[in-house]
């Protein structure tokens, strides 16, 4: 019967010959792929790499906020893309205030004020979420799981909807600042220094987070949480706190990826958030849902997918690919990359 | 022992009285409200209203009865719709196909029934084993392919014009007679074109035969696994339900109501494009579900209408009333354009859609997740589960 | 009282040679632990068969790999000479083993009269046409059902709760509701999971009443249980668990006796 064919493939997909024919599966999108890098060229393919990189930088630290959210109280937080959205928009607002304006010179001043401005947009970002775990989710910690899901899906809503009222439904433009300058690969490729500067922010944020998750007494306190809540709660863990910190970080991190993106792309808009949202879940589940490194694993993963989908083949069909490897592994393999066998039930 | 279900009963079948006697009403009221197009356009917003209906009672049986939250139900709409489109227009003359099918309308619902329950079967097979919140995301992706799939196929369904040019709904014979002010005779080739009344009436009997089937599936051996599986899954597995077939059922009758609900549509509209099936479209039949009351047909019946009133009547046309209201009550500057951005009261409320639909989905769930007509068994188990 | 509960006649019947249920060398790991360790024993058709042993010992594993819930690791679990290990659970019941659990797991929403009508699902022939269209042959099932439903529910002695909530029936009540549901299964294996745990010692003595009744049917029963009263008067044979592994097996008297049962649950200093 289909269910026990399917389910002996399931169990299959999870052990050892699933990872190995995952692995297989990469090295055939590989070889397809490559008929096409080969005619590109090696320095446009670089070239697209480190764009891929770049945008999978972003991907991950959106993807990081939902993996956190959903290994302390296993709830798929919708408005996540969303605020990665509004991180965007505040720190626009400041933009004026501290002088960083296009066409300016950046200097140490410049970026000493952009570090500000990002501070800023990451800490009201951060309580935003933490006023909305408090208001919306915390009351339905214990009604059945579809409750905080519909919630999550008004609260999107919400939010685009006092974006939108904010800014109107139109493309906003984000003021030029960082160095736009390039360096060259090769005939007609080059590497932005835009890209290199968006990996290492990324990169130093997610060391940041490590460092974090690993040496503090609150990062222990997340982990304790989202092995065992009641156990944490018997050992005498504020579990409402460290829930409240898990939804704070994921919005610093999401407020930082929106404020990466506009700078990067110079354009940001109400909208942004859903379809972002949805690919750093897809990023965050292939990494294995409720794993860190996981979710940058997977975010550069999907970034790179979105990068040489759109580059090397239709840019129509990317969306697709990357939903369709949403749903494969979440039916093949649904504790992803590198995360624990998730029991069903 | 309070007799609880008895006074569910009584209300719903109220409920249902009161909706009967209101469709049969309806077009006598709307030829006085309107007095000016016999009331043709209120028909015409009933008949699509009713295909909110459909679809709402659709999503009912997959979230309301069998507990699966589906966040990509309107891919099966545009299933439906899409079926209707390429089998009753000349699209087919421009795809590879180079011939264009034209099946009557009669013959294209039970298609599209068929085509949607299959779809339902393909999406349900791998993915109804899967947590409940992987389940919603799934079906989001699904929500999110399928409307893409008939964009970028265009050589098909000329992808983001949409097929349009569709063939009406017709009978070979029928009688007309006093009510649309002719003498009583027999009329040959009779088509729904531009006929808000023919399509309205059909939209009731549609309702009807719906609301007939899955209320008995609802009372049925069927309805009961599905409460079971709803409940405690592995109690329900323990008993000799197979879960992966109850959970299948659900879906593909869902989805098969939407391939009902999307072929009137597109026959109505005689357009049908991507866009019209967006996210969107998912989220609001699912407001209406919830707020209506999940797991209770006349509940969503109702929930279906008044979001379908206040999203195409009350929000569309705030913007104007509350200009109005502005100018009465003395607060007429605010009507116009001010220094600083104030764009005027009415852009104002146009802009607050989302925000709307956001706050009621928001609010449904904090102080009334059972819904404005809750089943017997919602009422209690939401509202012992919002925390203090 | 107390002498009641001891005096109550265990099961006496004749039973066929062939054993209803064989376990074969079942052993159940997760992981690093090895819950159920190779443990075998047979349950002779129509007797009253109990296992026992401290908490933890692995009884609830063992019975939830007989019932599809786990697969067993290694061996044999043979249902009427069919080997069932690995099977689904709805397939299992299908076979004819039904279950109540522990930790008591009814639909507590639907009310008690529906409950045992879903333990029918699985003996009930209307198919999907029958139940869209409430064809003649479904409203006669539909009656039968309800009819049966309300048989076995005067079976246990609940009959006058049939339209009361499930959960908002006494603590008894639901236990004796829970086993309904499994006789509404036809099985020919009942499995009782602990069906006497906070019973008061009149309930137990209704209980084993009812387990006399439900081998008058023909059931062979199988319990897991603590209340030792209840195990030496109601079961004809007893095994023993203890970390897993079967320490020892035999009648009433023979257990009473026995060193090692002992031990594991008072500890070694005897």
């Amino acid at each position: 019967m289909v269910s026990i064919a399917l389910q002996r493939t399931r169990s299959i997909a999870n052990g050892r010959l699933g990872s190995l024919l995952l692995l297989l599966a990469l090295c055939v999108v590989l070889v397809v792929v490559g008929q096409r890098v080969l005619s590109g060229g090696l320095s446009f393919f670089i070239q697209i790499l480190v764009f891929g990189l770049a945008n999978g930088a972003i991907y991950g630290l959106v993807a990081l906020g939902y993996t956190m959210v959903y290994g302390i109280i296993e709830l798929i937080n919708f408005a996540h893309g969303d605020l990665v959205t509004l991180g965007a928009f505040i720190g626009l607002a400041f933009f004026p205030i501290f002088g960083l304006v296009e066409g300016k010179d950046l200097g140490l001043i410049g970026v000493a004020a952009l570090a500000a401005v990002f501070l800023i947009a990451m800490l009201l970002t951060g309580g935003i979420n933490v006023l909305i775990e408090r208001v919306a989710y915390r009351p339905l910690r214990n009604s059945p799981r579809l409750a905080p899901l519909i919630t999550a899906v008004g609260m999107s809503f919400v939010l685009q909807g006092i974006m939108y009222l904010w800014k109107g439904a139109f493309q906003i433009h984000v003021p030029d600042i960082l160095p736009g300058s390039r360096i060259p690969l090769g005939p007609g490729a080059s590497v932005g220094v835009k890209d290199l500067i968006v990996i290492a922010i990324a990169v130093v944020l997610v060391i940041g987070l490590n460092l974090f998750i690993d040496r503090t007494r609150l990062g222990k306190a997340m982990r304790a949480t989202a092995q065992d809540r009641d156990a944490a709660q018997l050992m005498g863990i504020d579990i409402n706190r460290t829930i409240a910190a898990t939804f704070f970080i994921g919005a610093v991190l999401a407020a930082s990826a929106g404020m990466i993106r506009g700078l990067y792309f110079n354009t940001v808009n109400f909208s942004d958030g859903y379809q972002l949202g949805l690919f750093a879940f897809t990023a965050a589940v292939f990494g294995g849902i409720g794993n860190i490194q996981g979710a940058a694993l997977g975010g550069l993963f999907i970034g790179l997918v979105k990068a040489y989908g759109d580059a090397y083949f239709s840019s129509a069909w990317t969306d697709v690919y990357v939903f369709a490897i949403l749903i494969l592994v979440l039916v093949f393999r649904p504790s992803g990359l590198l995360g624990m066998r998730v029991p069903e039930k | 022992m309070i007799r609880l279900r008895n006074v569910t009963r009584d209300r719903n079948q109220l409920v249902y009285l009161i909706l009967i006697v209101g469709v049969l009403l309806f077009p006598v009221l709307a030829g006085f409200v309107s007095p000016g197009d016999s009331g043709n356009y209120l028909l015409g917003q009933a008949a699509d209203a009713g295909v909110y209906v459909l679809l709402a009672i659709g999503l009912n049986v997959v979230v309301g009865f069998a507990g699966l939250l589906d966040l990509g139900y309107a891919a099966f709409f545009a299933i439906g719709a899409y079926t209707y489109a390429l089998l009753a227009s000349g699209q087919l003359n421009s795809s590879p196909l180079h011939h264009a099918v034209h099946l009557p309308f009669w013959i294209l619902l039970f298609v599209a029934v068929i085509v949607a329950a299959t779809a339902g079967v393909i999406l349900g097979a791998p993915t109804l084993r899967l947590r409940g919140d992987y389940l919603a995301i799934v079906t989001l992706g699904f929500g999110e392919i399928v409307p893409k799939l008939f964009l970028n196929l265009s050589q098909w369904t000329s992808g983001v014009n949409g097929v349009s040019a569709l063939d009406y709904p017709s009978l070979p014979i029928w009688i007309e007679g006093p009510w649309v002010g002719s003498s009583l005779s027999i009329v040959r080739g009779f088509s729904f074109a531009f006929n808000s009344m023919a399509y309205y009436w059909l939209m009731a009997i549609l309702v009807l035969i719906v609301v007939i089937l899955v209320s008995n599936l609802q009372r049925s051996r069927l309805g009961r696994a599905w409460g079971a599986v709803r409940e405690d899954e592995l109690a329900a597995d323990a008993m000799g339900i197979n879960t992966v077939t109850t959970k299948l059922l659900a879906f593909s009758i869902g989805a098969a109501t939407s391939g009902f609900a999307g072929v009137f549509y597109g026959s109505k509209l005689s357009l049908v494009s991507p866009e019209n099936f967006s996210f969107v479209v998912s989220v609001t039949i699912l407001v209406m579900v919830v707020l209506g009351g999940m797991g209770n047909i006349p509940g969503v019946i109702v929930g279906a209408l008044a979001i379908y009133y206040v999203l195409f009547n009350v929000l569309t046309n705030l913007p104007a009333n509350a200009k109005g209201i502005a100018n009465a009550v003395g607060l007429g500057f605010l009507n116009r354009p001010a220094p600083g951005g104030w764009p005027g009261l009415e852009q104002e409320v146009q802009r607050l859609n989302f925000l709307i639909f956001g706050l009621i989905l928001i609010s449904i769930m904090l102080l009334r997740p059972q819904g404005l007509l809750p089943s017997r068994v919602r009422k209690e188990e939401l509202e012992k589960g919002v925390a203090e | 009282m107390a002498d009641q509960v001891e005096n109550a006649a265990p099961a006496d019947r004749m039973e066929d040679a062939a054993p209803i249920l064989q376990l074969d060398h079942v052993s159940k790991r997760f992981g690093g632990l090895l819950a159920v360790d190779d443990v075998s024993f047979n349950v002779a058709k129509g007797e009253v068969f109990a296992l026992i042993g401290p908490n933890g010992a692995g009884k609830t594993t063992l019975f939830n790999c007989i019932t599809g819930i786990f697969s067993p690791t290694e061996g044999r679990v043979v249902f009427e000479g069919r080997d069932v290990a690995g099977r689904k659970p709805h397939d299992v019941a299908e076979l004819g083993i039904a279950r109540t659990f522990q930790n008591i797991r009814l639909f507590g929403y639907m009310s008690a009269l529906d409950n045992v009508r879903v333990g029918q699902h699985v003996r009930m022939r209307a198919k999907l046409w029958d139940a869209l269209f409430k064809t003649p042959k479904e409203r006669r099932e539909e009656l039968r059902v309800t009819e049966r439903a309300r048989e076995l529910l005067d079976f246990v002695g609940i009959g006058r709760h049939g339209d009361d909530y499930a959960r908002n029936l006494a603590y008894g009540q639901q236990r004796r509701l829970e086993i309904a549901r499994a006789l509404a299964t036809e099985p020919r294996l009942l499995l009782l999971d602990e069906p006497a745990a906070g019973f008061t010692p009149q309930e137990k003595v209704e209980l084993m009443q009812l387990v006399e009744k439900i081998l008058g049917q023909g059931i062979t029963v199988f319990l897991i249980e603590h209340d030792m009263k209840v195990v030496m008067g109601a079961s004809r044979r007893i095994a023993v668990l203890d970390h897993g592994e079967k320490i020892a097996e035999g009648t009433p008297d023979e257990i009473r006796n026995n060193r090692k049962v002992i031990e594991a649950y008072l500890g070694k200093s005897a």
